[in-house]
């Protein structure tokens, strides 16, 4: 069997989690794996017009029995403390978010270099569960126990898709 | 369909009371259906007119109640959602209604309760004092069920053509500067413990 690639990965343990509800608001780095659940008749998937919106409709689904992801980039996940703050943490709704890392290792553009240092920072102070993944090899099982735990734990958490694994997004002709 | 709705506009909509039309609106509520109450008043007004485990109450996230009652609404087909917004709220998440529209959920309906003022806040005026029209902009988003409440009897109709028919809906109706009656007891995971057992996500 042919090495799965790490959005197919993604998506086989979405599955194996009942994560049925992928909310996104579009990324290229994403596109696999958007591309992925779009075409699978296991997921309901669509976007919407803004990362907090998706989360309100992930942590609605998640009470009324779906279990969701909302899928964003970096800068996306800077428009969400306060929806994570008011909504998903106080009500203790396991919000899953998976962000593709843009602003690092080998960026192009200033503002998302700038956003991408905030990330982190919030979610320490968010005191929300991280992981970065980096390797192949780690994808089945952080998404895996990441889910798990947020599930267990009632707690949101929060995915990074680092561009040592996903490739990242560079730009096209060198400068 | 649309053509036999009510297709006048926010001024000739009747000044009516939210308590008044949140009683009215959970007094029809027989069969479980779910409503979200928005931040501030709105939830305020929804928590007064009589506990329900199908409600949930909006302490934050503000603009969030039309999302969190889609997501509801996506994953219990057979239930009937109603969302209860204020018009700050709307206008901080307009492109939710565009979401609505595009996914078409047949069992939603959204209440926009307007009173042209950030009320909670000491009533500053929003752009529904001016300009903005939320059943306008509901329909160039492209629910195409959208309505004023021209008064109770009217909202009355629409909410019991919301319970029975296909939606999505939005209807607003003009509102009074009067005060929620009572404040929600702020206990998150409480609120959001008791609506998952009522929603039946928990037993």
């Amino acid at each position: 069997m042919a090495e799965r690639a790490w959005h197919e990965i993604v998506r086989d343990v979405f599955k194996a989690n009942q994560v049925k509800l992928v909310v996104y608001v579009p990324d290229n780095v994403l596109k696999p794996l958007i591309d992925d659940v779009r075409g699978d008749k296991d997921f309901v998937s669509f976007a919407c017009t803004r990362e907090e919106e998706a989360l309100g409709i992930v942590a609605g689904a998640w009470m009324a029995g779906m279990r969701g992801v909302v899928l964003m980039q970096t800068s996306g996940f800077a428009t969400l403390p306060n929806a994570i703050a008011s909504l998903a943490v106080p009500y203790q709704i396991p919000v899953l978010l998976m962000v593709s890392e843009r602003g690092t290792l080998g960026e192009f553009n200033w503002g998302q270099a700038l956003v991408h240092r905030t990330m982190r920072p919030v979610l320490d102070a968010l005191a929300l569960d991280h992981h970065t993944v980096e390797r192949l090899d780690q994808v089945e099982f952080v998404v895996d126990r990441t889910i798990k735990q947020a599930v267990a734990t009632q707690a949101p958490a929060a995915l990074i898709l680092s561009p040592l694994l996903t490739g990242g997004k560079v730009l096209k002709r060198p400068q | 369909m649309t053509r036999d709705i009510e297709q006048r506009g926010r001024g000739n909509a009747k000044v009516m009371n939210r308590f008044d039309l949140t009683k009215r609106l959970v007094a029809k509520l027989k069969r479980e259906e779910a409503v979200i109450g928005g931040i501030g008043n709105t939830n305020f007004d929804l928590w007064a007119a009589g506990r329900r485990l199908q409600n949930f109450y909006m302490l934050g996230s503000m603009g969030l109640a039309v999302p969190i009652a889609l997501g509801v609404a996506l994953a219990q087909p057979k239930r009937k959602v109603f969302a209860l917004e204020g018009d700050g709220s709307i206008l901080m998440q307009l492109g939710a209604l565009a979401t609505v529209a595009m996914l078409k959920p047949r069992n939603l309906a959204i209440v926009v309760m307007d009173n042209a003022s950030y009320q909670i806040t000491g009533s500053q005026p929003t752009a529904t004092a001016a300009a903005a029209d939320v059943v306008a902009m509901a329909r160039g988003a492209g629910i195409e069920q959208s309505a004023w409440a021209d008064d109770e009897a009217a909202f009355e109709r629409l909410m019991d053509r919301a319970l029975a028919g296909d939606g999505p809906w939005l209807v607003a109706a003009r509102i009074d500067g009067a005060p929620a009656v009572e404040q929600t007891e702020r206990d998150p995971a409480q609120i959001r413990d008791r609506f998952m057992r009522g929603l039946g996500a928990r037993k």
